[in-house]
C-alpha cells in the first residue's frame, strides 16, 4: 500500500554514498520545491521574474546542497519550514549584496520551466497571505498535488481507465469559475450511471490519497513529521467545504 | 502538468480525507476535529438514525495511533454510563484508517456554556454530572487524563457527555512514557510524564470547577477548587467521589471539608439555607411581641 516505515527520506538519501541515489534524491527535492521557491521569491520578496528565476537556480545549485541540507537537523524543524527560513536568509543576503545573475549564467542543475511558473502567477487567486509560512505551504501543496494528479492520470492511462480520470478531473479538479456538475449531470455527460460516477470518483480519490501520502512520506524526515504533515494536509478542515463535497 | 487552483486544492484535500464507509453509513458532514482525527456526521441506514464517526486523519503504518483509537473505542464500549458517549461499531477503512462509530451528541461544549449566561447553579449541576461520569470511569480503572471544558458536551436537557478518551489510561499497566494531556489542566506528575492515578483527573476537574465559578466565588467553593488543584496529589481529594461530595455539600449549603468557616460565615450560611423558616419564626415572634404590648395577649 505504501513505502515501508523504514524507507529513507529524500533528505537522508542526499547524504548517501551512492552517487545515483544522491542524484535522484536531489532531483526529487528540486521537483518538489522549485516552484514554491520561485513563487515565494516573486510574491514575498517582490522580485522580478528574471531575478526570481536566477535566485531559484542559485539556491538549488549552490546554497541548498552546501548550506541547507548539510546543516538540517530533523529534530529541530520540519524540512519545509527549515528550507523556507534558509531561503529567506539567502534572499536577504542576495538583496543586501545586490547580487544578480544573468539568466542562463552559471550552472543549471535541472531545466526548470520558469515560463510556466510565471504564467501560473497570473492565475493566483486572492491576495498574498500575510503569513509567509502559509504562502510557502500553499505553493508547496500545489506542487505536490500537481505531481500527484499527474501520477494518477498516468496510472489511469496505463490501466486503460482514462474515463475514470476524466470523471475525477471534471468533478474534483474543476477550476475557479467552472461550474461543477452534479453526479447525475456528470453521469449523463459521460454516458454512465450515477453509481458508476460515484465508484470512479471513490477509486480515483483513494489512489490520489495514497500517492500523496507516499510522496509525503518521501519528503518528510521522520514518522512524526509525516503524520503531522498528513494530518494538516488531509485532515478535513472545514464543515462548509465538506458539506459542499457531495 | 496542469495548474491546480486554490479551490481545487481545497476540494482535493477534502475529497482525499472523506472516509469511504460501507453502505450502512452515509457521511453527511463534519462534526469537528481532534488531535488524532476528524469526527464526521453520518446516517446509519440500517437503524435510520444519525451517528458520529471518528476517523484517524492518517493511515497509521506503525499502528500506534490506530491502536489508540481502537483502545478508545474499547474503553467507550466498556464504560456504559449516561455521561459517557456509547460506541456502536469500529473498524478500518479501505485506505487503512481506523474509525469507530458512536452516538451523535448534540449540544454545546462546556467552554461555550461558560461563555454564555448560564447561572452558577446550572453550571454546578452540569459539573456534578461530569463528576458522576468520571467517577464511574475511575471505578472501572480508567483515568481520562485530558479533562477540560472542550472535551465535555452539554445537551439541551442538562445531560452531559465526557468526550475524547483517546489518551485515557486504562489500568495501572497502561502508562505511556510521553506527556499526554493539555497544559493548564495537567497536574505536575502528569506534566512530568510520571505515572498518574485518578487524582490526575481530580486536578483537571479542579481547574474546570475554577472556570465554572462566578467571578467572585464564595470562599467555600474557591477552597474546593483549590484543594482539587493542589500540586501535591496527597493533599488533593483522593477520589472524585470525595470531590463530588464536597461540591454536593456546597450546593446544599452544608459545611464543606475544604474550608473552615468563621462563626459569622456559618451563621450567614445557616441563615441562607433556612431563610424562609427563620423569617417566619422572626415574623411570628414580632407578631407575638406586638400583640403582647398592644393587646396584652
Amino acid at each position: 500500500m505504501s513505502f515501508p516505515a523504514t524507507r529513507l527520506s529524500v533528505v537522508e538519501r542526499t547524504r548517501s554514498h551512492d552517487e545515483e541515489t544522491r542524484r535522484v534524491a536531489w532531483a526529487t527535492i528540486i521537483e518538489a520545491y522549485w516552484k514554491p521557491v520561485y513563487k515565494y521569491l516573486r510574491m514575498k520578496w517582490s522580485l522580478s521574474p528574471d531575478e526570481a528565476a536566477d535566485l531559484t537556480q542559485e539556491f538549488f545549485t549552490t546554497t541548498l546542497e552546501k548550506e541547507v541540507v548539510e546543516r538540517y537537523d530533523p529534530a529541530r524543524a520540519r524540512f519545509r519550514t527549515y528550507l523556507r527560513l534558509c531561503l529567506d536568509g539567502f534572499a536577504a543576503n542576495a538583496r543586501k549584496a545586490e547580487r544578480r545573475l544573468k539568466r542562463g549564467g552559471d550552472v543549471t542543475v535541472v531545466p526548470l520551466d520558469f515560463q510556466t511558473a510565471e504564467g501560473e502567477m497570473a492565475r493566483h487567486e486572492g491576495s498574498v497571505p500575510a503569513d509567509v509560512d502559509e504562502l510557502f505551504y500553499r505553493e508547496w501543496v500545489r506542487a505536490l498535488f500537481e505531481r500527484s494528479v499527474a501520477d494518477v492520470k498516468r496510472h489511469a492511462e496505463q490501466a486503460g481507465r482514462q474515463v475514470m480520470f476524466d470523471v475525477f478531473a471534471r468533478y474534483d479538479l474543476a477550476d475557479e469559475g467552472e461550474a461543477r456538475p452534479t453526479y447525475a449531470e456528470l453521469a449523463r455527460e459521460r454516458g454512465l450511471t450515477a453509481a458508476t460516477v460515484t465508484n470512479h470518483l471513490a477509486a480515483m480519490r483513494r489512489q490520489f490519497r495514497q500517492i500523496v501520502l507516499d510522496r509525503l512520506r518521501e519528503l518528510t524526515s521522520s514518522e512524526d513529521e509525516f503524520e503531522a504533515e498528513a494530518a494538516r494536509l488531509l485532515g478535513s478542515r472545514s464543515l462548509d467545504a465538506a458539506r459542499d463535497k457531495r | 502538468m496542469n495548474w491546480i487552483s486554490d479551490r481545487a486544492i481545497d476540494r482535493l484535500r477534502d475529497a482525499a480525507a472523506w472516509p469511504e464507509l460501507d453502505d450502512r453509513y452515509t457521511i453527511t458532514g463534519v462534526a469537528g476535529h481532534g488531535g488524532m482525527g476528524t469526527v464526521y456526521v453520518a446516517r446509519d441506514q440500517v437503524l435510520d438514525r444519525e451517528v458520529a464517526v471518528k476517523v484517524l486523519d492518517v493511515t497509521d503504518h506503525q499502528g500506534s495511533r490506530a491502536a489508540r483509537l481502537t483502545r478508545e473505542a474499547h474503553i467507550l464500549a466498556r464504560l456504559d454510563h449516561p455521561g459517557i458517549v456509547p460506541v456502536h461499531d469500529a473498524g478500518v477503512l479501505p485506505d487503512g484508517r481506523a474509525f469507530y462509530v458512536m452516538k451523535l451528541v448534540r449540544g454545546r461544549r462546556l467552554d461555550d456554556v461558560l461563555v454564555g449566561a448560564a447561572p452558577q447553579a446550572v453550571r454546578l449541576d452540569l459539573f456534578a454530572r461530569v463528576l458522576d461520569a468520571v467517577g464511574f470511569a475511575h471505578a472501572h480503572g480508567v483515568v481520562h487524563r485530558d479533562l477540560k471544558p472542550e472535551n465535555i458536551m452539554a445537551g439541551a436537557f442538562g445531560e452531559v457527555f465526557v468526550m475524547d478518551w483517546g489518551v485515557a489510561q486504562d489500568g495501572a499497566a497502561d502508562v505511556e512514557p510521553a506527556v499526554v494531556g493539555t497544559p493548564g489542566f495537567m497536574p505536575p506528575e502528569q506534566a512530568g510524564a510520571r505515572e498518574v492515578d485518578a487524582r490526575a483527573d481530580v486536578f483537571a476537574l479542579g481547574v474546570v470547577l475554577a472556570q465554572l465559578m462566578d467571578n467572585e466565588p464564595s470562599p467555600a467553593l474557591a477552597a474546593i477548587a483549590a484543594k482539587a488543584q493542589h500540586a501535591d496529589p496527597a493533599a488533593r481529594y483522593q477520589t472524585v467521589e470525595q470531590l463530588a461530595a464536597d461540591v454536593a455539600r456546597f450546593r446544599n449549603q452544608d459545611p464543606v471539608s475544604a474550608y473552615r468557616e468563621s462563626v459569622l460565615e456559618r451563621s450567614l450560611r445557616i441563615y441562607r439555607r433556612y431563610e424562609l423558616p427563620i423569617l417566619l419564626l422572626v415574623a411570628y415572634v414580632v407578631m407575638r411581641f406586638v400583640l403582647l404590648v398592644a393587646v396584652g395577649v
